[in-house]
């Protein structure tokens, strides 16, 4: 086959150059390296925190160095050393509610990932976070107008009349001492959303953050609560993007959601980082009955991912959907799945997740469905696809199951495939370039999870895949 | 040279283990309409592939000219874009890929068709009533789920919006039923008329070419060409079979 490779089109490495763009760190404040019970204090005390969430970060900065450092499974993170990670930088600007308030380097940052125009369009607030403080706030009146909350944890917190409900719900769906960098995530947690959508409102427009790390070396440790009382309905979106540098950075953010009785939360993520980027995010909803939870996440980006949503169906009737897709490329090593938990009779889960890995990347897909003893007639159904577009990329599936109830029913199908020759042919004899034809594929491929995407991050996640694929300058 | 759109000269090609096509000649000029025949197995499909441009095929020998240029180096997407067209015998599936914005995709490489959305709206729906096809098809992914069928009518419908200046037409009556068989006709005579576009159908049914002027009829034995004459060859062929023209080709082996 000397023929087909030589005519066969080299696929060079991603351009990147449209996220790869920092600016000036001058002026900012960067606590030492390194993590000892100073600095957490010293964040604390900036944050001007009640004492209960001071003790809470101590306790969990213990946990964090008593846990053993790596899981022994999934990537390796030994590219990770926290000593020389700082774990806060704050920008210098206080959070600013009109865009020409933003500083311009920040403000030029947003603006190349198009965060103003997408917030024009459609969108009814825009939380940008730049490195670990909220700098853009603010959310259409008619929003607020119906008692719906969209702040940081941080104003929260400064609020009396939402600082019970921090407190209520903060550390709960995901206590410190569930993995070793939960336990970090609480010791420096820093930004990140408020939400709390009153019953019975349904907020017409999705609300959506845009997560950015620059600073090099810095990690980011933002905190996503989100309470969607009974009846009521929200669609929340998180983008999330990094630029590149050569010191190994740190991503461990902790994302809670609260879906009371009938409510339904739809909660969209199209994460981009940096190819440096240890990813260790968590993630994790409560459901309650009648409620509906729906995930649909995106993952580009990052040297090494640990990524599950986790779903606990507690309620009755209650039901998960789950899509997502990854792409891994060179040097990328991600880990991702999804777990649901069905506690609830009558509980439905569907997990439907696609992977794409090219130049010698690498997939994971691990998904978890636990049936618990009440979940009488549950039912879940995972589907996992795998598309590898060379002979040098790895593709794993590791399905669990753990059913305890006689009358659930669980399936699981999987299935590993490549871009055959003769659709590659067929593309191109109707005039489509051989890099063209691939990314038509692989678009196909990815269009049932952009479909669940607004308009905007549709077109996003498709130029990113048109970038990892059609890219020539690397 | 205008009336030689495609000229195949001396053309050997086969697959890395196999020589497939030996020595063969082939010409046909713009506008006319060419049959080639042959028993299964004689390469006809691999002559077909191999004037596309596809890779699985290695060119051993000759050469493959189009519209005055040496196309025998070409990528099949080069050849797509210089006007030929190849159907094939069984479209690919590509799930994902809507029909409609994949047809907006492949005719916008095409300078010389430039249309606004809109016009190219109509357009596509014209084509789609031209052919029978249910406008639902249109926002299906391409060719999946489709029946053999349909399938061949979605490739009339990209040579219809496509208008090549040679239609390769590899198999495309096989399997259909009457109804699906008059639908691909009536496509084939739109493409002649209204793009006065050059065929080279690949068939060893007469069925398809009851209604169609046949200029010249070219028979492949054995990855050879063994003869050529006029219409009345398929006439012949049909009264005798390929048994004499086997004999020959086993002679030159």
């Amino acid at each position: 086959m000397s023929e087909r490779t030589r005519t066969r089109t080299q696929v060079a490495d991603v351009d990147r150059s449209l996220y790869d763009f920092t600016y000036s760190e001058e002026g900012y404040e960067r606590y030492d390296d390194g993590l000892t019970p100073d600095i957490v204090r010293a964040i604390s005390e900036k944050k001007d925190e009640p004492a209960w969430m001071l003790e809470m970060r101590l306790k969990a900065l213990d946990t964090y160095h008593a846990k053993e450092m790596a899981p022994n499974w999934g990537p390796s993170i030994a590219g990770l050393d926290m000593d020389h990670i700082s774990t806060y930088v704050s920008p210098r600007t206080k959070q600013a509610k009109d865009w020409d308030d933003v500083p311009d380097d920040i403000k030029n940052t947003f603006e190349r990932l198009g965060i103003p125009e997408a917030e024009r369009e459609s969108l009814a607030g825009v939380g940008a976070q730049y490195d670990s403080e909220i700098v853009y706030h603010n959310m259409r009146d008619e929003v607020a107008k119906e008692g719906v909350v969209y702040t940081t944890i941080e104003d929260a917190l400064h609020d009396p009349e939402w600082e019970p409900v921090v407190r209520k719900y903060f550390g709960t769906l995901i206590p410190p001492a569930d993995h070793k960098f939960a336990a970090l995530h609480y010791a420096v947690w820093s930004g990140g959303s408020f939400v709390y959508v009153p019953a019975g409102v349904t907020v017409e427009y999705p609300l959506q953050s845009y997560f950015r790390l620059n600073a090099e070396g810095a990690g980011q440790f933002e905190h996503t609560l989100i309470i969607v009382e009974e009846g009521a309905d929200l669609h929340f979106i998180e983008g999330c993007s990094a630029p590149k540098y050569y010191e190994a950075n740190l991503h461990a953010g902790a994302v809670e959601l609260f879906v009371k009785d009938k409510a339904r939360l739809r909660y969209s993520t199209i994460e981009n980082w940096s190819k440096n980027m240890y990813n260790l995010n968590t993630k994790r909803a409560r459901v309650g009955a009648d409620a509906q939870m729906e995930w649909v996440s995106g993952s580009f980006g990052s040297h090494v991912s640990y990524l599950y949503p986790t779903t606990i169906l507690q309620g009755d009737r209650s039901n998960c959907e789950f899509s997502g897709i990854t792409f891994a490329g060179a040097t990328q090593d991600l880990d991702t799945g999804c777990k649901v938990i069905l506690n609830g009779a009558e509980t439905t889960a569907s997990v439907d997740t696609k992977s794409i890995s090219k130049d010698g990347g690498c997939n994971t897909f691990r998904s978890s469905i636990v049936v618990g003893r009440h979940a009488a007639n549950a039912r879940a159904s995972v589907s996992c696809q795998s598309l590898m577009l060379d002979d040098i990329s790895r593709s794993d599936t590791i399905p669990a199951m753990d059913v305890r109830n006689a009358t659930a029913s669980v399936g699981h199908e999987a299935t590993i495939g490549r871009i055959s020759d003769d659709t590659i042919l067929y593309l191109m004899s109707r005039g489509c370039s051989e890099s063209e034809a691939r990314t038509m594929v692989v678009g196909g491929f990815a269009n049932p999870v952009s479909k669940e995407l607004p308009l905007e991050y549709a077109v996003e996640m498709n130029n990113l895949i048109k970038l990892e694929m059609e890219g020539a300058i690397g | 040279m205008q009336d030689q759109l495609l000229r195949v000269s001396g053309l050997s090609a086969g697959t890395e283990d196999k020589p497939i096509l030996q020595d063969v000649d082939l010409t046909v000029g713009a506008g006319q309409t060419h049959v080639l025949m042959g028993p299964n197995g004689a390469g006809k499909s691999t002559l077909g592939h191999v004037v596309m441009g596809d890779p699985t095929y290695i060119v051993s020998a000759g050469s493959i000219v189009f519209d005055g240029k040496d196309i025998t180096e070409d990528s099949a997407d080069k050849r797509s874009l210089a006007g030929i067209f190849l159907s094939y015998q069984a479209p690919v599936e590509v799930p994902g890929v809507p029909l409609y914005s994949y047809l907006r995709t492949i005719t916008q490489k095409r300078p010389e068709l430039k249309m606004t959305a809109r016009k190219f709206r109509s357009r596509v729906g014209d084509i789609a009533d031209q052919l029978d096809m249910n406008s639902s098809f249109l926002t299906r992914e391409l060719n999946v789920g489709f029946s053999g069928g349909e399938k061949k009518k979605i490739e009339m419908l990209q040579l219809l919006l496509l208008q090549p200046k040679l239609a390769i037409l590899d198999e495309t009556d096989s399997g259909l039923d009457v109804d699906a068989l008059s639908v691909v006709s009536r496509g084939i005579e739109a493409y002649r008329q209204d793009c006065d576009g050059a065929l080279l159908i690949i068939t060893h049914n007469t069925r398809i070419l009851e209604r169609l002027s046949v200029d010249r009829t070219h028979v492949m034995v054995q990855g050879r060409m063994v003869a050529e004459g006029p219409a009345s060859l398929i006439d012949e062929i049909d009264a005798h079979g390929f048994e004499q023209f086997e004999h020959t080709g086993g002679e030159q082996q």
